[in-house]
C-alpha cells in the first residue's frame, strides 16, 4: 500500500492546479517537473523508512519524564535528522539561508507523504519549520544565524508556546511577563516568567536543543501588564544558551493524551528562578499579528495532517474491505454459497464512497490553498496576489476545521469498515482516529474557526472577499453547466443560500446574536468550498486522460458529494438565516 | 576507473501490476514508474566505490523511451557524473540492450559495468550474463559483496546452496543482488545539482545495433489466483491426496 497515490497527487498538482506553469515563475525556475518528481519520491520513500514503521511504536511507548526531561522513543531523532538531512526542512526556504526555494505547493505536497506516514512523529520537523519561518521573516541576522540554521540542519527544533492554563481560545488573557534586560548581540533581551500549557515538542531528547518562540507581555510603565492582545510581543526563548548552558526553562510536566502520542506534549515553566533568557523578535506589542502571519500556513499544516490521517485510514478500510469475506449479496437465498467480500456490500460501498470524497476533496482543497500561499507571494500583478491573499485568508478556516471534522469522519468510517477488528488496537485506523481526534481542538478550536470565518473574514468587510471567491465559484459553475447540470445548480444554490445568510445576518444589531451561531455557518461555508472543489475535479478530470477507473472513480466520488451531502448545506442554514437565537437565549440553568 | 551502470524504467514497486484489456503486456498509462530496485542498489555500488577512491566516474546508462532520461536524472543525483539515454520507442528485450551495452563499452572503457541481476519488470535475470558473454569479460552474478584490489573483484554471489565467493579479473561485469547494499535516496539538494550534470541522447543506430525484438510475445496473464486449501486429517490422508489428485508422488 502507498502513503499517498501518485496519480491521484500529479493529477491535482499538475492537471488541476497547473504546478507546471507554477514553475516558470522567476522565483522557482530553478526547479521543473522532473525534478519535483524526484523530490516527491525521496519524501514518499523516506515516509516509509523512517516514518512509518514507528506508527504504532510512538504511540505504544508514550513519552516519559526523567531527571534529564522528557524522554521520547529513539527513532524520532533518526526521523528529524532524515527529514532534514534530506532538505526537506531547508527546502521551503530562500537560498540565501540555505534552502531551495521550493513552491509551497509543492513543499506541501511532499509534507503530504510524511503526515501520510507518521503525523504525530513528523510534528516536530512540522513545527521547527515553522519555528524557523517566523524567525527568518522577522528577525535579525543574527538570530537566524544563530537558531534557524541548526534547526534546518535537523539538530535543534523548535516550538511554539501560546497557550496557558488560563488562556488558550483567549491569548489576550496569558500573563507570561518579559522584563527588558538590556541588548546584546542577538537582539533586545528580556528575563521570562511564566507557565505555557500545551507545548508540543516542549522538551524531549530527540535533538540537541529545543528553541521556543514564547508570546509574553512586557510590562508598561506603571508595571503593570496591558490588557488584551495588543501588549502581546513574542521572543526566542532557546532551552539551551548558544554557549551550551541552561537557560531558565523547565519542564514541569506531560500531558497524556488520548492519542498524537508521538509529539510530546509539555507544561513549562519560564523563569523558576532569575527568569528565563529571550530575545524579541520584531517591533514591541506586535507578537500576535507576527505569529499570525505564520498562522495561515500552520493552520494549512493541520488541515493537511488532518487530510492525511483520514486518507491512510480509508486505504486501509479499503484494503481490508477488498479481503474480508462476509454474508452473500442481498436477495441471495443459497446459503451454501460462498462469502462476498464486504466491498462488494452496497453499504460498505456508501462508507468508501464517503471517506473518498472527504479525504480526496480535503487534499485537494489543501493543495488549493498552498498554490494560493504561492499565488499571493509570485503571481503576476499586484491585483493578483491580493486577490490570491484575500481568497487564501478567507478558506484557510475551512482548510483547518473541514479536514478536522471529515477526514476525522472518515477515520470514524474507517474503523466501521473493520467491524470489530477495527476497535482493537492489532489494526492502525483505532490510532488514526485518536490521533486526528486532536485536530479540531488545537491551532483554534472549530468555533474559534467559526467565528474568525463569519464575523473577521466575512461580516466584518460587507462581504467583498466572499464576493472575490464567488467569483472563482461562478467561472467552475458556468463551465459546468452542460456536462455536470445537477451539480452546477445545487452549487450556484449552495452560494445563492450563503449569500442571502450573510446579507440576513448583517442587519443584526447585537454581535453576539449575529455571530452565535457560526460554527453551523462554518460546516455549511465548508461544504459549499468542497462542492466547488469536487465540481471542479470533475471537470478537470473530464478534459484529460487519466484511464477510465481513475475518472470513473473521481466522478463517482463527486456524485456521492453532491448527492448525500450537499443536501445538509440548507439544514446548517436554516437557524442561521433565521437568526435563531435559542442558543444565545438559553439559560445555564436550564440544562 | 570509469563505472557504467545500465539503470532501467520500470513499474514502480508498490503499483500494483494490472494486465492490460489486449492482453499484450501490462497497463503503464498513469502508473507510477521508478529506476528498477536492482539498479538502484548497482548505482549506489558505484558511489561508493568512487567515495573511496577507486571509481573516477561514474556513468548512468538508461535506454527505451525518452522519459528514461528521469530514471538517469534519479542515477545523477544519488551521485552518477554523467548519462547516456540510448532512445528508442521499440520494445527492448536483454539480447538488444546487452549489444547496444556493449558498443558503449567499447566506446566509453570502463573498467566495469556494475548492473541490477534483474529488472522487477520481466524478472528476465539475462542482460548481464549477455553482456559479459559479448565482451569476453569474467561476471560475477548476484553480488551480495563486493571488494576490489590490484585490477582484481572479489565477488560473493548469492546462491542457492549458500554463498560462492569468485575472483574476477577487471574488467567484469558485475550484477547486484538484493542484500548488496542499502541505496541512498537523493537529497534535494542533489535533485537539484543533477539538473545540471550532462545527459547524451543517442539512437541505437548510432551504437550500429538493430534493437528489433527476436522473441514475440503470444500474451500476458494474470498468474492464476491461489485456490484455498483444505485440511487433511492424517499423513495417510496427505500422501493418498499428493500421490492421487496432485500426482506429485
Ligand atoms: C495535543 C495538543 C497540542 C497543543 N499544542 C500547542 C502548542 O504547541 N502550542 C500552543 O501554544 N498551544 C498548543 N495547544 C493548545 C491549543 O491551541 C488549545 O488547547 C486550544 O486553543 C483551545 O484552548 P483550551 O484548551 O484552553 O480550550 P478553551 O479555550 O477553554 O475552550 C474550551 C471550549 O470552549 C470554546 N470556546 C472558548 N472560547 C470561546 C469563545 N470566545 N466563543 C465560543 N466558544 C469558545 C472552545 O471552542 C472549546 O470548545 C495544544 C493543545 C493540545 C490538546
Ligand atoms: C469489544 C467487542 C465486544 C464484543 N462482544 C461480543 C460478545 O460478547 N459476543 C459475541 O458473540 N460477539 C461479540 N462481539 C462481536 C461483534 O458483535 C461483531 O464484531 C460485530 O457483529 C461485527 O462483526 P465483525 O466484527 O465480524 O465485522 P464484519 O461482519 O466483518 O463487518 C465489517 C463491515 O462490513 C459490514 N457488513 C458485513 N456484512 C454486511 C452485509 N451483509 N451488508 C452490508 N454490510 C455488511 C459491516 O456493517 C461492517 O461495517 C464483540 C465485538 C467487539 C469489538
Amino acid at each position: 500500500m502507498t502513503i499517498l497515490d501518485r496519480p491521484t497527487l500529479d493529477f491535482l498538482l499538475y492537471d488541476w492546479l497547473g504546478g507546471e506553469a507554477l514553475l516558470t515563475r522567476p522565483a522557482f525556475a530553478e526547479h521543473n517537473r522532473e525534478s519535483v518528481a524526484s523530490m516527491l519520491d525521496t519524501a514518499a520513500r523516506l515516509a516509509e523508512t523512517h516514518f512509518l514503521p514507528c506508527f504504532k511504536k510512538s504511540d505504544r511507548e508514550e513519552p516519559s519524564q526523567n531527571e534529564h526531561g522528557a524522554h521520547v522513543i529513539p527513532e524520532i531523532r533518526t526521523a528529524i535528522a532524515a527529514y532534514a538531512q534530506a532538505g526537506f526542512a531547508a527546502a521551503p526556504f530562500p537560498a540565501a539561508i540555505g534552502g531551495l526555494g521550493l513552491p509551497n505547493l509543492i513543499h506541501t505536497a511532499a509534507t503530504a507523504f510524511f503526515m501520510g506516514a507518521n503525523v504525530p512523529v513528523a510534528s516536530y520537523s512540522m513545527l521547527t519549520v515553522g519555528n524557523a519561518g517566523l524567525i527568518a521573516h522577522f528577525g535579525t541576522q543574527a538570530q537566524i544565524e544563530t537558531f534557524v540554521t541548526p534547526a534546518l540542519e535537523g539538530r535543534w527544533t523548535g516550538t511554539m508556546c501560546l497557550s496557558e492554563p488560563q488562556a488558550g481560545s483567549s491569548l489576550a488573557d496569558i500573563v507570561t511577563k518579559a522584563i527588558p534586560e538590556g541588548e546584546d548581540g542577538l537582539g533586545v533581551r528580556y528575563r521570562l516568567f511564566g507557565n505555557k500549557m500545551w507545548i508540543s515538542g516542549g522538551d524531549h531528547d530527540a535533538a540537541d536543543n529545543i528553541v521556543h518562540l514564547v508570546l509574553a507581555k512586557i510590562p508598561g510603565p506603571d508595571g503593570k501588564l496591558i490588557a488584551g492582545s495588543k501588549g502581546i510581543s513574542i521572543f526566542i526563548v532557546p532551552k539551551l544558551m548558544p554557549d551550551g548552558s541552561r537557560n531558565d526553562v523547565t519542564l514541569a510536566g506531560l500531558n497524556h493524551k488520548m492519542g498524537f502520542r508521538g509529539t510530546t506534549n509539555c507544561l513549562l515553566n519560564f523563569g523558576e528562578r532569575d527568569g528565563a533568557i529571550g530575545w524579541r523578535v520584531g517591533e514591541i506589542g506586535q507578537g500576535l499579528p507576527i505569529m499570525f502571519q505564520m498562522m495561515n500556513e500552520a493552520r494549512i499544516g493541520v488541515g493537511l495532517g488532518a487530510t492525511m490521517m483520514g486518507y491512510r485510514g480509508f486505504q486501509l478500510a479499503l484494503d481490508y474491505a477488498r479481503t474480508r469475506p462476509q454474508g452473500r449479496r442481498t436477495g441471495t437465498r443459497d446459503v451454501s454459497s460462498k462469502q462476498i467480500p464486504i466491498i462488494e456490500h452496497a453499504d460498505v460501498k456508501r462508507m468508501l464512497l464517503a471517506c473518498k470524497s472527504y479525504t480526496e476533496g480535503a487534499l485537494a482543497l489543501i493543495l488549493y490553498c498552498a498554490k494560493l500561499v504561492d499565488e499571493s507571494k509570485t503571481a503576476d500583478t499586484a491585483q493578483a496576489r491580493a486577490e490570491a491573499d484575500a481568497v487564501l485568508g478567507l478558506l484557510t478556516p475551512v482548510a483547518k476545521t473541514w479536514p478536522s471534522e471529515y477526514a476525522l469522519a472518515a477515520n470514524d468510517i474507517a474503523i466501521q469498515v473493520h467491524g470489530g477488528y477495527g476497535y482493537t488496537r492489532d489494526f492502525d485506523v483505532e490510532q488514526l482516529y485518536r490521533d486526528n481526534r486532536l485536530n479540531p481542538i488545537h491551532e483554534g478550536t472549530t468555533g474559534i474557526q467559526g467565528l474568525d470565518l463569519l464575523g473577521r473574514k466575512i461580516l466584518r468587510d460587507g462581504g467583498k472577499i466572499l464576493a472575490q471567491f464567488a467569483t472563482r465559484v461562478a467561472a467552475t459553475i458556468k463551465a459546468a453547466k452542460d456536462d455536470f447540470p445537477a451539480e452546477a445548480n445545487a452549487l450556484q444554490a449552495a452560494m445563492d443560500a450563503i449569500a442571502a445568510t450573510v446579507h440576513a445576518l448583517a442587519s443584526v444589531n447585537d454581535e453576539a446574536e449575529m455571530l452565535a451561531n457560526a460554527t453551523n455557518f462554518l460546516s455549511a461555508f465548508g461544504h459549499t468550498v468542497l462542492g466547488f472543489i469536487w465540481l471542479d475535479l470533475a471537470l478537470c478530470i473530464s478534459q484529460g486522460d487519466h484511464g477510465a477507473h481513475f475518472a470513473a472513480g473521481k466522478h463517482a466520488a463527486c456524485r456521492y458529494f453532491y448527492s448525500f451531502e450537499m443536501p445538509k448545506i440548507a439544514a446548517w442554514l436554516a437557524p442561521v438565516i433565521a437568526c435563531d437565537n435559542l442558543t444565545t437565549r438559553m439559560q445555564d440553568e436550564w440544562f | 576507473m570509469k563505472l557504467l551502470v545500465p539503470v532501467k524504467r520500470v513499474v514502480d514497486y508498490n503499483v500494483k501490476v494490472r494486465v492490460k484489456s489486449d492482453g499484450m503486456g501490462v497497463e503503464t498509462a498513469g502508473v507510477k514508474m521508478s529506476m528498477n530496485p536492482f539498479d538502484e542498489i548497482a548505482i549506489e555500488e558505484a558511489v561508493r566505490l568512487k567515495e573511496k577512491g577507486i571509481a573516477s566516474e561514474i556513468i548512468a546508462v538508461s535506454m527505451g523511451i525518452a522519459a528514461c532520461q528521469e530514471t538517469i536524472r534519479t542515477a545523477l543525483a544519488m551521485g552518477a557524473d554523467r548519462g547516456i539515454l540510448v532512445e528508442t520507442d521499440v520494445e527492448l528485450q536483454p539480447l538488444a540492450v546487452a549489444k547496444m551495452l556493449k558498443a558503449l563499452v567499447d566506446k566509453e572503457q570502463p573498467g566495469m559495468v556494475i548492473m541490477g541481476k534483474q529488472a522487477i519488470d520481466d524478472d528476465m535475470n539475462a542482460t548481464g550474463q549477455m553482456l559479459a558473454a559479448l565482451l569476453g569479460w569474467p561476471q560475477g552474478t548476484f553480488a551480495s559483496k563486493l571488494d576490489i584490489a590490484d585490477g582484481t573483484a572479489t565477488v560473493i554471489r548469492e546462491i542457492d546452496g549458500g554463498l560462492e565467493t569468485v575472483a574476477l579479473t577487471l574488467p567484469a561485469v558485475v550484477t547486484a543482488d538484493l542484500r548488496l547494499n542499502e541505496p541512498r535516496y537523493a537529497s534535494l539538494p542533489n535533485i537539484m545539482k543533477a539538473r545540471k550534470k550532462p545527459i547524451e541522447t543517442i539512437k541505437p543506430a548510432d551504437l550500429g545495433v538493430d534493437p528489433a525484438p527476436r522473441l514475440t510475445t503470444l500474451k500476458v496473464v494474470e498468474p492464476a489466483k491461489r485456490k484455498a486449501g483444505v485440511k487433511v486429517a492424517n499423513v495417510a490422508e496427505l500422501v493418498a491426496k499428493l500421490r492421487n489428485e496432485a500426482k506429485v508422488i
